[in-house]
């Protein structure tokens, strides 16, 4: 299918970017890697008014690092993500995430930040972003804020993004020394999750010293595993501890219902994929 | 497989049973083909189809001002202005004398009947403007109430699809073995039992998701019609198309140019080629309308969907009494192509290899409002073997035997062929043992069943079960005294032609249309045999009426065995007629030539030889030959099969059940198929693969859902799971050759063996790892959650959700609500 | 419409587009490029692979005006000037890797850009590799085997990875 016919704006900054998104009219779509903005499009399931495409933005592709913290900048494409040794090092937990996004050609395309905007519930890489205490980098006409990824995903498709700003980059927290898995479940290769699981952990000899659990599909945002977090902090790090710990992933959920799990089905996914996903980050 | 070759130690080399790379790849493999939305033709219009958004109507307006006036339109149809001339689309398939066909207009005038059915169509100068004026078209529709499940579509009081008919029963097709007098009274044998099973199993609904979508491109020349079509059977489509819109037979060419698959779902005579034509007659113009993926899924005939009460009668030595099968079939809302036949197709392979001394089958063909099914790869023999494979499980487990014991008893021994079955079809080779006992070694059985038992005993979470198919199926469809009885429309013969050009090369024309299955490639083969000419030197024509003017095409694994035939026919009368040329040539009695190798020799006379590419050459320049014949050795064939043929085959799956989660997985895929005598063991391999993952993906991937309202959820890829090579295993094949002996190749067909017996194999083996967890039955497809269900809260896992997809933000179907577009500004994937 | 100018195969075009062309059509349509086709309408089926600036890409979901500026290459492309064939394409014929062929042109296409990425990967890597990528006719066996084969050849190693078949070519 071909999309509704739309007005195009490709800025080469990000303050052209934000005046195009300020000028394109009353339905602006900020269009980044596109991998499911255009597919939408397609079906006619969005017509915007006007497309901002951010490809040659030079500025906002790449990874750099910068005091305690590496920065990403929205652009930088998943196949980038993957391969970035900045990332491998400090925060190895999404590149392990973009790899099991979607397929080689979406990866190629497809960008961190614009997956983090599109903010699908059963994306990948909210929860890792959650679980990594990523901070979020926007940018508006009046100059830029920095939100929490706590406080950026606010309900389903719905970020704190307001109306003309742009997610500009995400600040990761080194987690150097830390353990980290994506445990994610869905039924072929090319499927969104059903539900997965982002564990991040640091251990203290034999104990779980700090474990922080972000939840993919659980609810109309990514959400932490409070529960198991809280039961894991100095908990002795043995089979036993984590999977009692992991019996309280779905604390606090909403999951959805859908072709493909029952919301009881996926509480019950959390609680598995959460022990397994904290077993292996844990080193266990 | 393995392919043992050594071309080098036979002498002549035959090209039967070489691996020989297809010469179809060459345009394949380098982008150089002619799918037909590739075709362009000066002043081409543009067609998009308005679909219905509501599964059951009455159209109560029709506004396309608003379409007309749009840029670049040239006109916008909708039922009510082809109501006259549009016809039925056909069915050729009446089962029973008293079936109901409420008729299947190409589009709705009045009333739709399922969600994506044409109620309107634009025709523009361009695709996209045809598209957009999509939008433009207003229709209102006073909504009834769907009818969806059939069991509750068969009760008294049902509401009713077509409301002039009196019911949502089609037809009730009954087999019964003791009135054909080919087995005992069915009723008596279940009376007299020592054991009965009976069993409810659901055939879901599936979509052939061939990769090409469907196209079609019209041009009127005058009074004639060119139709090129992505379909399988541009011979069958010529016949019905001159039927159903009066353009007469002869003045309408169909062209199948490069076909990007079909597996049942392009034989059909599509609505939207109907209203290509009609619309291109009404305008004088060339058109072209080329479906989108959604509109595939939606609109394009479905499969299977059943369901399947099955009865097993035996004794407790697990002696088999008797089999007795009631059939809901889902028709869809309209009775296309074969639609009420696919089911009935199916009530002779029930009984699969097993010596049922009693067999009854019942059959109702049930409207809903949903779109008609139709053939898809197997056509009623998957439905089948699903059924007697999975209910042999049962009656092991409830008699307490080994499931490849039980069947190993009840099977049709070698010595037996040819065996006529309870269902009246003689068998006509094989060796399920031999086939069995290859299976297991490729499998490594008892390593298996060894590592199933450690998993058992110590607890683990992820479960091991091993499965069975031991199948078999009629194929070289068909004979067409067979199909008169069983009312089908036409014949199941197949036609070839050879003509010898004057350079020595050869044109083989065949009636059995492919779309990749390597036709030019065999068909070389056997020519290159029959004649004794290179492989090279054999171009292979077909899909064009107006070049192939007789056939039957490409289904029910027919082509080799029925078309492959009828070239070698042909073959054989252009060596005949070359002998009496050879004959006059060589100045030599007919009688004592010798035709070996391309070249007639003389008994007897050393360095007296012809060759038939000579021959070609001699006939064409026609100076020199016989009084009493004509100058060319060119010749027809048309071969009617006397039976069908029967390839059958073990299929062996060890799978992992993760009991957790109910994740499946499968370990090991082993199968050995006996399709007779191979012709070219690459393509052959390469059909079983196909199968098997086909059949596969219906175990675990696939299913065409229905929400409460008959939106069909699963409408793009994203929902409907075909599998891709990571979701998929590595197949371990094998073969047992026995000639088939109702056609002098020998082969038996390959096209859908691996598709009929890989499903209940997959099905077995999942059920075989949780059996003792008390799971005696999951729903295909074996989602995870079913899975999970059915381990920890018994049962079959129960139906899906039907809600929505989480992908592309809630997007469900086309009908339905989209994703709020102020939700996600800020940023896209 | 939007003026770009792009190299495909090797050749530059200029050419107005509107903006919502995706790359697929206009390379069908407008260039005549009918090697690629469009087999879905999320960017499942991969059938439309082509390369964009040397990397795999869905040109069923990257607008034409994206690739302004940029170089494509599609199965029509990557053969060499004397005709012969790529190894990827010479082993999906050897090994049988297609049967209607509609979905080759992207398989082939992703493949080439697994094994620029991956020069020896085993069959589970080429299966992850070419999720991307739907076939329904092959089970893709035969396809897992001519990746393997084209990436020995392409890497300059024999074939022993990847499975020999049949005599005859």
């Amino acid at each position: 299918m071909i999309p509704a016919p739309f007005a195009y704006a490709r800025p080469t900054t990000v303050d052209e970017a934000l005046q195009a998104v300020a000028s394109g009219g009353e339905d602006v779509k900020i269009l980044a890697g596109g991998q499911s903005l255009i597919p939408v499009m397609r079906l006619r399931l969005a017509a915007p008014e006007t497309v901002v495409d951010l490809t040659k933005v030079a500025e906002l592709r790449g990874v750099r690092e910068e005091g305690d913290a590496i920065v990403v900048g929205a652009m930088t494409t998943h196949s980038d993500v993957i391969t970035d040794p900045l990332i491998a090092r400090y925060a190895a937990l999404i590149a392990a995430a973009t790899e099991t996004v979607a397929d080689r050609q979406v990866r190629h395309r497809g960008t961190f930040g614009g997956a983090l905007a599109h903010a699908d519930p059963a994306g990948d890489l909210p929860a890792v972003a959650l679980a990594l205490d990523a901070e979020f980098v926007i940018a508006g006409l009046s100059g830029r804020r920095t939100v929490p990824a706590a406080e950026f995903f606010v309900d389903y498709l719905t970020t704190a993004l307001e109306e003309g700003e742009l997610l500009v980059e995400i600040r990761v927290p080194k987690h150097e020394g830390w353990g980290m898995h994506y445990e994610k479940f869905n039924r072929v290769a090319q499927a969104w999750s059903i539900v997965a699981v982002a564990a991040v952990v640091r251990r203290e000899g034999d104990r779980i010293a700090e474990a922080k659990i972000g939840l993919t599909n659980m609810g109309p945002t990514p959400l932490r595993a409070r529960g198991v977090e809280e039961a894991l902090a100095g908990a002795e790090a043995t089979a036993d501890a984590v999977a009692a710990a992991a019996a309280r992933a779905a604390e606090n959920t909403s999951p959805s219902s859908d072709l493909n799990a029952q919301a009881d089905y996926r509480h019950h996914l959390a609680q598995v994929l959460t022990r397994r996903a904290v077993t292996a980050a844990a080193g266990l | 497989m393995t392919v043992t070759e050594n071309a080098a130690e036979l002498a002549p080399a035959k090209e039967v049973g070489q691996a020989r790379r297809r010469k179809e790849d060459a345009r394949l493999i380098t982008g150089r083909t002619t799918w037909t939305d590739n075709m362009t033709l000066p002043g081409m219009l543009h067609l998009a189809v308005v679909r219905s958004p509501v599964a059951h109507a009455k159209i109560t307006s029709v506004d396309l001002t608003a379409a007309q006036q749009a840029p670049n339109v040239v006109a916008v149809f909708s039922g009510r202005d082809f109501a006259e001339e549009q016809g039925s689309i056909p069915c050729a398939w009446p089962v029973t004398p008293d079936m109901v066909n409420p008729g299947h207009p190409s589009i709705a005038v009045d009333e739709v009947n399922h969600v994506g059915e044409a109620v309107a169509i634009v025709v523009a100068r361009s695709k996209s403007a045809a598209q957009d004026a999509v939008e433009l078209v207003d229709i209102d529709y006073d909504v009834l109430p769907p009818v969806l499940d059939m069991e509750e579509a068969v009760k008294d009081g049902a509401d009713l699809v077509h409301d002039q008919l009196s019911s949502n029963t089609s037809y009730h097709f009954v087999f019964d073995a003791g009135d054909a007098g080919t087995g005992a009274n069915t009723d008596e044998a279940f009376t007299d039992a020592e054991v009965v099973v009976s069993r409810r199993f659901i055939q879901q609904r599936l979509i052939p998701a061939f990769m090409e979508p469907r196209s079609v491109v019209v041009q009127p020349q005058g009074d004639n019609f060119t139709m090129w079509s992505a379909t399988q059977v541009p011979h069958v489509l010529r016949v019905m198309l001159a039927m159903v819109t009066g353009v007469p037979e002869h003045k309408l060419r169909i062209v199948a140019p490069d076909v990007g698959g079909g597996f049942g779902g392009k034989l059909q005579v599509n609505p939207e080629e109907v209203l290509s034509l009609l619309v291109a007659r009404r305008l004088g113009k060339p058109v072209k309308w080329t479906e989108t993926r959604s509109e595939s899924l939606m609109a394009a005939h479905h499969g299977r969907g059943q369901v399947q009460y099955v009865d097993i009668a035996a004794d407790r030595e697990g002696n088999v009494k008797g089999l007795r099968v009631r059939l809901l079939a889902d028709m869809g809302a309209y009775l296309r192509l074969i639609t009420p036949g696919v089911p009935a197709l199916g009530a002779f392979m029930f009984p699969g290899i097993y010596k049922f001394p009693a067999y009854r089958f019942e059959c109702d063909g049930v409207f809903t409002n949903k779109v008609p099914t139709d053939a898809y790869r197997g056509a009623g023999r998957p439905e089948a073997t699903f059924a007697v494979e999975r209910i042999m499980d049962e009656l092991a487990v409830e008699l307490g035997v080994d499931p490849l014991e039980l069947r190993r008893k009840n099977w049709i021994k070698a010595e037996e062929f040819p065996f006529t079955t309870v269902a009246g079809l003689e068998y006509d080779s094989g060796d399920y043992d031999a086939a069995t006992q290859q299976a297991l070694e490729l499998l490594g059985y008892d390593e298996l069943r060894a590592e199933q038992q450690r998993r058992r005993e110590s607890g683990d979470p992820v479960q091991l079960g091993i499965g069975f198919s031991t199948f078999t199926e009629m194929c070289g469809l068909a004979p067409s005294r067979v199909l008169g009885s069983l009312a089908y429309g036409a014949g199941g013969w197949e036609s070839a032609s050879i003509r010898m050009l004057p350079t020595g090369k050869v044109e083989v024309v065949t009636g059995s249309t492919p779309h990749g299955q390597g036709h030019e490639t065999a068909w070389s083969q056997l020519v290159a045999d029959q004649l004794g000419v290179p492989f090279e030197d054999v171009e292979v024509l077909h899909g064009d009426t107006a070049v192939s003017p007789r056939g039957m095409d490409t289904y029910g694994s027919r082509s080799l065995v029925v078309g492959g035939t009828a070239v070698i026919k042909a073959a054989d009368k252009v060596v005949a007629k070359a002998r009496k040329v050879a004959a006059h040539l060589l100045e030599a009695s007919e009688d004592d030539l010798d035709f070996s190798a391309g070249k007639f020799t003389v008994r007897g006379t050393p360095g007296a030889e012809i060759g038939i590419q000579e021959i070609a050459l001699a006939v064409f320049a026609a100076h020199n030959y016989p009084e009493d014949v004509e100058p060319s050795i060119d010749a027809d064939a048309t071969f009617d099969p006397v039976n069908f043929s029967f390839p059958h085959g073990t299929h062996i799956c060890a799978m992992e059940v993760d009991t957790e989660t109910g994740m499946v997985k499968i370990r090991k895929y082993a199968s050995v198929d006996d399709v007779g005598v191979i012709v070219n063991p690459l393509i052959v391999e390469g059909q079983i693969h196909g199968g098997l993952a086909q059949g596969i993906a219906q175990a675990l991937y696939e299913e065409a859902v229905y929400d409460a309202d008959g939106n069909l959820t699963t409408g793009s890829f994203v929902d409907y799971l075909v599998p891709s090579a990571a979701d998929l295993p590595h197949f371990d094949t094998g073969n047992t050759v026995h000639a088939a002996p109702g056609n002098p190749i020998g082969a038996k067909g390959v096209g859908e063996a691996g598709c009929i017996a890989s499903t209940p194999a997959v099905v077995n083996a999942a059920l075989d790892a949780v059996r003792h967890l008390g799971v005696s039955d999951i729903l295909m497809p074996l989602t995870p959650e079913r899975v999970w269900r059915a381990v920890h809260q018994g049962g079959d896992g129960g139906d899906r959700a039907p809600a929505g997809t989480n992908a592309y933000g809630g997007a469900q179907t086309e009908s339905t609500a989209g994703v709020s577009t102020d939700a996600s500004l800020g940023g896209e994937l | 419409m939007s003026q770009i100018n792009v190299r495909v195969d090797g050749v530059d075009y200029t050419d107005d587009v509107e903006p919502r062309t995706l790359l697929v059509h206009y390379l069908r349509e407008q260039l005549g490029k009918v090697g690629t086709v469009v087999g879905c309408d999320t960017s499942n089926c991969g059938a439309c692979t082509v390369h964009l600036d040397g990397e795999a890409v869905k040109s069923c979901t990257v607008f034409a005006v994206q690739a302004d500026g940029s170089e494509v290459t599609t199965i029509e492309g990557i053969g060499s000037a004397d005709g012969a064939l790529h190894p990827m394409q010479k082993a999906f014929h050897e090994m049988h890797g297609l049967q209607c062929g509609f979905c080759t042109p992207g398989m082939i296409m992703a493949s080439i850009d697994l094994v620029n990425d991956n020069p020896d990967p085993s069959e589970d890597e080429v299966r992850e590799g070419i999720e991307g990528n739907l076939c329904r006719c092959t089970g893709y066996q035969n396809i897992v085997r001519a990746v393997q084969q084209a990436a020995a050849e392409m890497n300059g190693r024999t074939a022993g990875a990847a499975e020999t078949m049949g005599a005859q070519a």
